[in-house]
């Protein structure tokens, strides 16, 4: 008999996160993800300043502010009719690169490695689940070792950063038309001096530590598939040009749909709310019209986030949707097993690199005295569109202005896409997907199952984010 | 509890510069001392957030997050540290040790408190197939605490979550706990140092260190970024930027340093490598009681307000009023009258 499992809260994500499965026969038979806090972010916005998006909307999450205030600032440039000089553009990516580098770090070794390696007997690391972990004794306390050092890592890849942003997290550094700080050579060689440092880290301990881990658990390799399709909508831009999809990016925006790839068009997103508490009229709509009515008594529904869908099909984004798509070698000779849970770790690890390396590169082509912005005026009326990567994948931001002051603003963001709940056409998302068949030795003891949700990094703070809910409804829709 | 270091030398230490707090050398070793003592039990929640708070008290250097999260306390619950999930984590970590610590264990909350539709807008686990809104736990958990520390401008003020239009109710958790000492440590995030410095003067002495009238304690929060700024000359002779990019005080550009309480000028964030202002971005008062009830880069006086802006109104009203009493309002308006920061233009073009 098919037996229901609960995880609430899922912790070592970021937000609010439940999960719900049925197990039947020791394997996932349904599975349910909801995310239970909500704070109605872009309606802040309404009225403001547009400008104030960069600050206010990077505030949506603390562990990748960055991306956000990248996204923010992009629809910005975008409604303006302005763009970054190099300078600015560079150092925008230079500060989310940096997140990218903490982000991932602390992804793997501190939210993620807890399930497969056994932290020291003392709080916060105990209680813990009782699971088969089968770390070999010193692989083990290797792994223990590099969790403190790890530490202390991420946190000089938020100094990097910081070289560039003034603070984090939450820098102030990413405006409107580019960047606020002066590059020099003193910056320059800090950063350097920095990032060296990291490469070695992430070359020769982050990356090896994730191939000890994955060979230890292969069979990993072989749980959490999900819906196979991909998606990137591309980011940290190689050139100058308004076009945020066709222009070169170190990660390019494509799609892999029923494996075949395809090129991305931002027109086909839509959002689907069949499972969401909003009002069935308000589904399939696209980013930029997004009307929001909330429905919380509405039968069936048990999610806050919308289901995102390209052209009707459920996709799953970050770190291996971009590697896949990029066709980086070492992700793509996994062939079909780096779409699991193993391979979205060592994807991630794979990208911590190539993205540190590759701005040890950007940062040399810094020009001291150039200017790092573009002098803007706040048009009457326009819309901007802001596509960019965080590190948790595709992110996007809708911004319309009206009578120089924000009208409407809508974030389509990673976690939304991953997991989503079903649409219109029962399919479910991304991270339900993943969820199904994976095997669950004890059902009181249900490490499996927040495995695969880890595997994708999810995060709520940002997935829940545009409602106007009824209270004496929802009040009573959750007692139901 | 006793200790080598007076309580005066203590705040002393922490209000200085950046290099006075990071000796570890002087701290590390009242640290071991409070260690000794037994780590107190520490409850760490998050309600309507970002997760900012948690992800920046990670960027300590001295003491380092290993030694505070292994030595100085001990960290019973911490939704993105812990180990255990779910019901274990619920029950086992945090319901459990309340129970078994009462008036004796420390209550961290980051995140503003929705109150809205009963606390539905944020639920943090289940009880029997009922959903645990974050308020119930906070009145459940919060009301046994010895203390509470709200860290972040949302615990502490409400924040963004608390910002109009909102249909959530976010509330400051002093609205919702009434009977327990509260110390606000806000900042969006706050300084690491000031979370582990407000977490080392309670421990080692037992008591909370001195607060100003929002709460905060004055070791962190009683000077003006504006008294200190790297960019005061420019601000005193008058050159203002423009531009992003361009040399100048950041006044004309937005930055809220004469209205906002914090000592980053001399601390420094992340290990001393920059901050808000020097890299060229402006102050946006993150740690203030109105934040972030301004245009953020608008300047402070003239400010236009919108339509669907009232609140802001009021905010001007107290950023103004708060600038008087803070004594820059004469040198402000001063300013303003000769025309040197002046709303017209070509008067601005002419001064230069
Ligand atoms: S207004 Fe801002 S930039 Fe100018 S001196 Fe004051 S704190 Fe510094
Ligand atoms: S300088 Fe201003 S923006 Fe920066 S931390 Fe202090 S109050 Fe916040």
């Amino acid at each position: 008999m098919a037996q229901k499992v609960v995880v609430d809260p899922v912790t070592r994500i970021e937000g609010h996160l439940k999960i719900e499965v049925e197990i039947d026969g020791g394997k996932v038979v349904d599975a349910r993800t909801s995310g239970t806090m909500f704070r109605g972010m872009e309606l802040i916005m309404q009225g403001r300043d547009p400008r104030d998006s960069s600050q206010i909307m990077q505030r949506i999450c603390g562990v990748c502010p960055v991306s956000h205030g990248t996204a923010a600032s992009l629809a910005l440039d975008d409604a303006f009719g302005i763009e970054a000089p190099d300078n600015g553009r560079i150092i925008r990516n230079l500060i989310l690169g940096s997140n990218y580098i903490q982000s991932h770090i602390l992804h793997f070794f501190h939210l993620a490695a807890l399930d497969y390696v056994k932290g020291p007997d003392v709080p916060p690391f105990v209680p813990r689940y009782q699971a088969d972990y089968r770390l070999p004794d010193a692989v083990n306390k290797q792994a223990v070792d590099n969790y403190i050092k790890a530490l202390d890592m991420r946190r000089k890849a938020q100094e990097m950063l910081a070289i560039w942003g003034g603070k984090m997290p939450h820098q102030q550094g990413i405006v409107v038309g580019g960047a606020t700080e002066q590059p020099d050579t003193q910056k320059i060689v800090e950063f350097k001096w920095r990032l060296a440092e990291l490469i070695d880290f992430i070359d020769n301990v982050y990356v090896p530590t994730v191939k000890a881990v994955a060979e230890a658990y292969s069979d990993w390799f072989d749980i959490g598939r999900g819906c196979m399709n991909l998606l990137a909508y591309g980011g940290m831009p190689l050139e100058q040009g308004k076009d945020h999809v066709k222009k070169e990016k170190f990660f390019p925006s494509g799609t892999y749909i029923r494996r075949e790839y395809r090129p991305f068009d931002p027109s086909l997103v839509a959002e689907e709310v069949k499972y969401s508490w909003y009002k069935d009229d308000t589904g399939g709509k696209k980013p930029t019209e997004a009307v929001v009515t909330p429905d919380p008594k509405k039968e069936g529904a048990y999610s806050w986030l919308k289901a995102p869908r390209y052209n009707g099909i459920v996709m799953e984004v970050g770190p291996l949707a971009r590697m896949w798509i990029k066709k980086v070698k070492e992700v793509t000779d996994l062939g079909e097993k780096a779409f699991s849970v193993m391979g979205r770790h060592f994807a991630r690890a794979i990208e911590c690199s190539l993205v540190a390396h590759a701005m040890d590169e950007w940062v040399l082509q810094l020009e001291p005295g150039k200017p790092v912005a573009t002098p803007y005026e706040i048009p009457g009326e326009a819309y901007g569109m802001g596509l960019t990567e965080a590190p948790r994948g595709a992110l996007g931001h809708w911004h319309h202005i009206k009578h120089q002051r924000t009208a409407v603003y809508n974030a389509v963001v990673p976690t939304t896409w991953n997991a989503s709940p079903r649409d219109g056409l029962n399919q479910r998302g991304p991270m339900e997907q993943a969820l199904i068949d994976t095997p669950v030795a004890d059902p009181n003891n249900p490490v499996e199952p927040v495995r695969v949700v880890r595997s994708f990094d999810p995060c709520f703070g940002c997935a829940i984010h545009l409602m106007t809910p009824d209270k004496k409804t929802l009040a009573e829709f959750v007692i139901d | 509890m006793p200790t080598k270091l007076s309580r005066r030398e203590f705040i002393r230490l922490c209000a200085g510069s950046a290099a006075a707090i990071s000796m570890s050398p002087f701290l590390a070793p009242f640290m071991a001392e409070a260690a000794e003592a037994g780590a107190p039990p520490v409850i760490w929640i998050q309600g309507a957030g970002c997760t900012g708070c948690s992800i920046s008290l990670l960027n300590t250097v001295h003491p380092s997050i290993q030694e505070v999260l292994l030595k100085v306390i001990s960290l019973r619950y911490h939704p993105n540290v812990m180990a255990a999930a779910g019901d274990l984590a619920i029950r086992e970590a945090m319901y459990k040790v309340a129970e078994e610590n009462p008036g004796k264990f420390f209550l961290v909350v980051e995140g503003a408190v929705p109150t809205g539709a009963d606390g539905l807008y944020c639920t943090v686990g289940e009880e029997n197939g009922e959903p645990i809104t974050f308020v119930k736990l906070l009145n459940d958990i919060g009301s046994k605490a010895k203390a509470i520390l709200s860290f972040g401008t949302c615990a502490a003020y409400g924040g963004i979550p608390a910002t109009p239009p909102n249909p959530t109710d976010c509330k400051p958790v002093s609205e919702v706990i009434k009977n327990v000492p509260i110390v606000n440590v806000p900042g969006c995030p706050p300084h690491p140092d000031w979370m582990v410095g407000t977490i080392a003067h309670i421990i080692l002495y037992g008591d909370y260190p001195e607060l100003d009238e929002f709460g905060r304690p004055k070791m962190f929060f009683s000077k003006i970024i504006h008294d200190n700024c790297q960019r005061r000359q420019y601000f005193d002779n008058a050159i203002f930027a423009k531009n992003f990019g361009d040399p100048g005080c950041m006044l004309e550009l937005g930055c809220k340093g004469p209205i906002a309480h914090c000592d980053a000028t001399t601390r420094l964030w992340n290990g001393g490598v920059n901050w808000c202002v020097k890299c060229g971005g402006v102050c946006i008062g993150c740690t203030e009681p109105q934040f972030p009830g301004w245009p953020i880069y608008e300047r402070m006086p003239e400010m236009p307000v919108g339509p669907a802006m009232t609140a802001t109104v009021d905010q001007l009203g107290m950023i103004l009023g708060g600038a008087a009493v803070l004594g820059i309002g004469g040198h402000l308006a001063g300013n303003i009258l000769t025309g040197r920061i002046g709303g017209k233009k070509d008067a601005k073009e002419g001064e230069e």
